[in-house]
């Protein structure tokens, strides 16, 4: 049984404009064909060295940015068709994005932090409330709904970072590098959690240098110089990966 | 010797014959390293030979008549005074590093930036990131497998033996990013006639089309 594609980008350019300057002031590096798929249930990791496209890849699938040239569709949206208000609308609607800097709002609990964006969207409190209890519970946080980002641990900010991006009816969950500063116990929870949000459905895409974070995708994609070198394949079966490790 | 250790320690808890052996050392280690039951009468048969283990005298265990060999009578073990004293030392001193394991890939790898035929280099940077595909390839196998393991009990075990794992493959990775850029900046600094190239593997990116299945951290 095949699973919907969530996301798909085809012969997707992104060109930022002439010379080495430009290019670093606008902080992306030049896409220069890319075709991606990612299925609901699928997590799919990019890695490659900084200055391979990774940040401008993700921008692109999160409808920050529009192609130069290809297409980029997220569900039935054709992200360059849109113009910016409809870009706007997709992600606010169907995207989730979980950076490294998490952005919380300090001032506000995390409950407050994650209804932020459905208030913001015209949801009435009353139902923006039950979504990020949901939310929240997801990620193992309702219990600590009333404490401000300050009393939180680096890794329940990052969990709460992660109710915030998910909360609602999203389908897309992009993260650049979502273990950013974490202890690698406190990344791996992490981890788990963006593993589960994708195995109940999410289409997911996630940025990474860190191998082993990476190694939570279905796939891994290494990109380099704004072109996909190569990938790992879907795993079918890992049973028979330990069979002749014996040591006598 | 991690099966004759590993039976010396398991003899520490009580006596046990070749069969429960072999249970016990898969269960505990998380069945990593599964065992034929051959190799644990084998093993067996060697610790009694070097004085460290014995037969239980006139054990319960022991079912048929004395003409019937010691394995098939289910014969229980235990350790004498010398494979107590062997078990404990094994506690007591750290694993021996083995003289460097004649490692294809670091081989591999130190003849591929050396070696030049017709004049031509060999595409160092083509051979890293196929290796790399490949050790992430196991990285995500193991990680899978992680997912599924419980995080105590004989879970623990396993999750340690698949963190030993995951380490080494996330080591290696980091050696290759290690190596790639090390032949860059040497190529840089020494720039030749004919620069490898790192040439753009076939690739398809298809979406996934199965459901993962699900696999059992014991088997």
């Amino acid at each position: 049984m095949s699973s919907p594609v969530m996301l798909t980008m085809r012969g997707v350019t992104r060109v930022h404009g002439h010379g080495a300057a430009q290019v670093h002031a606008l902080g992306g590096t030049d896409l220069r064909g890319v075709d991606l798929d990612v299925a609901m249930g699928e997590l799919v990791a990019v890695m490659g060295p900084s200055g391979s496209g990774k940040s401008t890849l993700l921008h692109l699938a999160g409808g920050l940015d529009s192609p130069t040239s290809g297409t980029v569709r997220v569900g039935r949206d054709d992200v360059g068709a849109l113009d910016a208000k409809g870009r706007a609308r997709l992600r606010r609607k169907h995207v989730g994005y979980v950076f490294q800097d998490l952005n919380l709002v300090p001032a506000l609990t995390a409950m407050e932090n994650v209804t932020l964006p459905l208030e913001l969207d015209g949801v009435s409190a009353r139902r923006a409330r039950a979504a990020a209890t949901a939310a929240l519970a997801e990620v193992d946080m309702d219990d600590l709904a009333d404490r401000f980002p300050d009393d939180m641990s680096g890794g329940q900010a990052q969990r709460v970072a992660i109710a915030r991006a998910l909360v609602g009816p999203r389908r897309l969950l992009l993260a650049d590098e979502p273990t950013g500063a974490l202890d690698s116990v406190t990344g791996e929870a992490v981890m788990r959690v963006l593993r589960a949000r994708v195995d109940a459905g999410a289409a997911g895409l996630l940025v990474t240098h860190d191998a082993r974070h990476a190694a939570w995708a279905d796939r891994i994609v290494f990109l380099r110089d704004g072109l996909v070198i190569d990938e790992t394949g879907t795993a079918t079966d890992a049973d028979t990966l330990l069979d002749g490790a014996v040591t006598a | 010797m991690s099966i004759r250790q590993g039976f010396l320690a398991l003899l520490s808890e009580e006596p046990m014959g070749g069969y429960q052996l072999r249970q016990e050392f898969e269960a505990r280690t998380g069945g990593t390293w599964p065992l034929n039951i051959g190799q644990a009468y084998t093993t067996l048969q060697r610790l009694e030979r070097d004085g460290l283990v014995e037969p239980v005298p006139d054990d319960a265990g022991a079912g048929a008549g004395a003409d019937t060999p010691a394995e098939s009578r289910g014969e229980r073990y235990r350790l004498t005074a010398a494979g107590r004293a062997e078990a404990t030392s094994w506690w007591q001193r750290p694993v021996e590093r083995n003289a460097p394991a004649r490692d294809e890939l670091a081989i591999k790898l130190a003849l591929a930036v050396t070696i030049h035929v017709d004049g031509h280099g060999v595409d160092v940077g083509a051979v890293v990131q196929r290796q790399r595909t490949e050790t992430l390839r196991a990285l995500r196998d193991y990680t899978r497998l992680k997912k599924d393991a419980a995080a105590d009990g004989p879970g623990l075990a396993w999750t340690l033996v698949l963190d030993s794992l995951i380490f080494a493959a996330e080591a290696e990775v980091r050696w290759l990013d290690h190596v790639e850029a090390s032949v860059l900046r040497a190529a840089h600094a020494h720039p030749v006639v004919d620069p490898p190239v790192v040439e753009p593997a076939k690739t398809t990116t298809t979406p996934k089309t199965t459901k993962n299945t699900h696999t059992k951290a014991g088997r």
